[in-house]
């Protein structure tokens, strides 16, 4: 018995540098924050914003990179480098920009401690970035588990409420209870085909003919598969931890959940269906159809009825997954032509999209958090007119007006199904989005027309301080830009279409 | 005597069949109890259950790649049992013996 050698696989530094800002970064955020007493609370929040744009920075030097020598696959077939991972890479270091902004000011109004807020949105952006880019059902499973078990923590960290709290607990619970199921259907998908690679999957179903026994382990595997990512991204009809969870976690924390952990779960979605099982388009397709015509129909007409402003907007992020699985159904149909850049684009609007208006509502909300019903709107546009206004820019994209990026959007997953064909499911999501439009209509009339009642004037003044104004300011300039001018972004999702598989 | 000891032999079969039992069981687990403590161990079994197909489908295959996947789920399922004790335990510190029904405030 020689000594046996181990083969470590070549690492790509450069295409994994991102990460390794971001963890870096994370840890010295920590030990800042073990060393020091009293800590600067603006401080961390730049410390952040600056690594999220240092990451931004090199993953445009990366997508300049596979401009010239192509995607390719890195570290023994474990991460998938190609432009759909640094769209979404951009996106999300571009959301925890955002969401690190408004989140300082609203640590010290609430008065909460906190650089680990700070550390857990790094740290679930990391996972966020590890299941975009996974070529591995293994680490888009590990990827999974570091943006969930981030998100859980966040969600019960406003201490004080104990809405917080439960928020946590049952994202938690049901959370864990989605993993299992994932992870069960990865086992199965191995068991039928002896890999985990998603590439590798791919090849194995494109050349191997199945007897009976092994397809139903596959078909099972799959069930499970979709089960455990409707789940995460919250689709009809696994969405009914959405509103709970939406509405307990701290406001900037549903702002980053809406944002990243959509933006990864659909990722990880489209790569499975593209990579692994596109010759199994019969059998997913008929089940994502379903899925996307409940939550459409579903998430909207739900959301009307809602008096809370943040399950409305909730029920409305349900709608919205609804209509980013109209995207990958079309993909079912014809392969990834059309849906594929129809969908990322999507996430990416509606990133920015959630995280503008939920800005705004941690701002109505208040002192303490609470006030996020319906009547906290109240005479907003005379209180706050700009931010009134950027508010209603934000509400006619998600209701899909045209010259918003909302439009965009919504018409880019309707055009991919009319495409193909799928004239039932595109002429519901429009039906759908007509009531929606009912919702977004709903507090737009609280805010400017609304009479002020007795009490109005007795409530806290709303402050706009200043990192949450760049946010909102941004947001909306972002939504107006590409609905105005969508032409760059279509081409950046189009470039992703050329997958490492 | 002979062929019932033969039909008798665990094959990889059995450890997945117990492996789907033990799996439906965490999961009729999490949907009927009501204490959070007992519902996130029926999580864990939903994850052991997983753990236990995996090393049978990784010997049917002979492929050691599903026994070392084992490990990166048992470190992930210390990770989730650090976080949630840590949730349950702020949750049961305001509220003693609270069960998930008491915890719920938020509904619509």
């Amino acid at each position: 018995m020689g000594a046996q050698t181990i083969n470590y696989p070549a690492i790509d530094w450069l295409a994994i540098a991102p990460l390794i800002i971001l963890l870096s970064g994370m840890m010295i955020n920590l030990v800042i924050a073990a060393l020091t007493r009293v800590w600067p609370r603006a401080w961390y929040a730049i410390g952040t914003v600056v690594l999220a744009v240092a990451a931004i920075i090199v993953e445009m030097f990366i997508w300049h990179d596979i401009n010239q020598d192509g995607s390719r696959i890195i570290i023994n077939n474990a991460l998938s480098i190609d432009h759909f991972a640094m769209f979404c890479w951009i996106g999300i270091a571009g959301a925890l920009a955002l969401v690190s902004l408004s989140t300082a000011e609203y640590l010290r109004r609430e008065d909460l401690e906190g650089p680990e807020m700070y550390a857990l949105y790094i740290c679930a952006a990391i996972g966020a970035m590890i299941m975009t880019a996974s070529n591995d059902m293994i680490v888009l499973f590990l990827g999974l588990e570091t943006l969930s078990i981030a998100l859980y923590v966040l969600a019960a960290s406003h201490r004080r409420r104990p809405d917080s709290q439960e928020s946590g607990l049952k994202y938690f619970i049901l959370g864990g209870f989605a993993s299992a199921f994932f992870l069960y259907g990865i086992a199965l998908i191995y068991g039928s085909t002896g890999t985990t690679n998603i590439s590798g999957i791919g090849n194995v179903l494109s050349t191997e003919v199945f007897v009976n026994g092994d397809d139903a382990m596959l078909l099972a595997g799959i069930a499970l598969l979709i089960v455990g990512l409707a789940f995460k991204v919250a689709v009809v009809p696994f969405h009914f931890w959405t509103p709970d969870v939406y509405q307990g976690a701290p406001t900037p924390v549903t702002s980053y959940m809406a944002s990243v952990g959509k933006f990864a779960a659909f990722a990880a979605l489209l790569r499975v269906v593209t990579t692994a099982l596109p010759t199994r388009a019969e059998d997913w397709r008929p089940v994502i159809w379903v899925l996307a015509i409940l939550s459409v129909v579903v998430g909207s007409v739900l959301a009307v009825v809602q008096t809370d402003v943040k399950r409305m907007l909730a029920y409305s992020s349900i709608s919205h997954a609804g209509f980013m699985m109209i995207g990958i159904e079309s993909i079912g149909h014809s392969g990834d032509v059309e849906g594929l850049p129809a969908t990322l684009l999507y996430l990416m609007i509606y990133s920015v999209l959630v995280i503008g208006t939920f800005t705004v509502v941690s701002l109505v909300t208040r002192t303490g958090d609470d006030g996020s019903d319906i009547g906290s709107f109240r005479g907003l546009g005379k209180e706050r007119p700009a931010l009134a206004l950027a508010m209603t820019v934000f509400l006619l994209a998600q209701a899909g007006m045209p010259l918003t990026s909302g439009f965009i959007a919504k018409f880019g997953v309707i055009q991919a199904a009319a495409a193909n064909e799928s004239y039932a499911i595109a002429i519901v999501a429009m039906v759908a989005s007509v009531i929606a439009a009912l919702l977004y209509l709903r507090i737009m009339i609280s805010m400017w027309l609304s009479d002020e009642e007795s009490g109005d004037d007795k409530r806290e003044a709303i402050k706009v301080p200043f990192s949450a104004g760049i946010v909102v300011a941004g947001a909306a300039f972002f939504t107006l830009l590409v609905g105005v001018w969508p032409g760059w972004l279509i081409d950046a999702a189009q470039a992703a279409l050329q997958l490492a598989k | 005597m002979s062929a019932l000891v033969a039909a008798a032999t665990p094959t990889t079969t059995w450890y997945l069949v117990l492996a789907a039992v033990l799996f439906g069981i965490g999961t009729v687990g999490v949907l009927v109890r009501r204490n959070p403590l007992v519902m996130f161990m029926c999580i864990e079994l939903m994850l052991n259950a997983v753990n236990l197909s995996f090393v049978a489908l990784a010997k049917r295959l002979g492929d050691i790649g599903g026994q070392t996947t084992v490990f990166f789920v048992m470190v992930v399922a210390a990770a989730e049992v650090v976080v949630g004790l840590g949730i349950i335990v702020s949750i049961m510190r305001k509220r003693p013996g609270a069960n998930v029904d008491d915890i719920s405030a938020l509904k619509g």
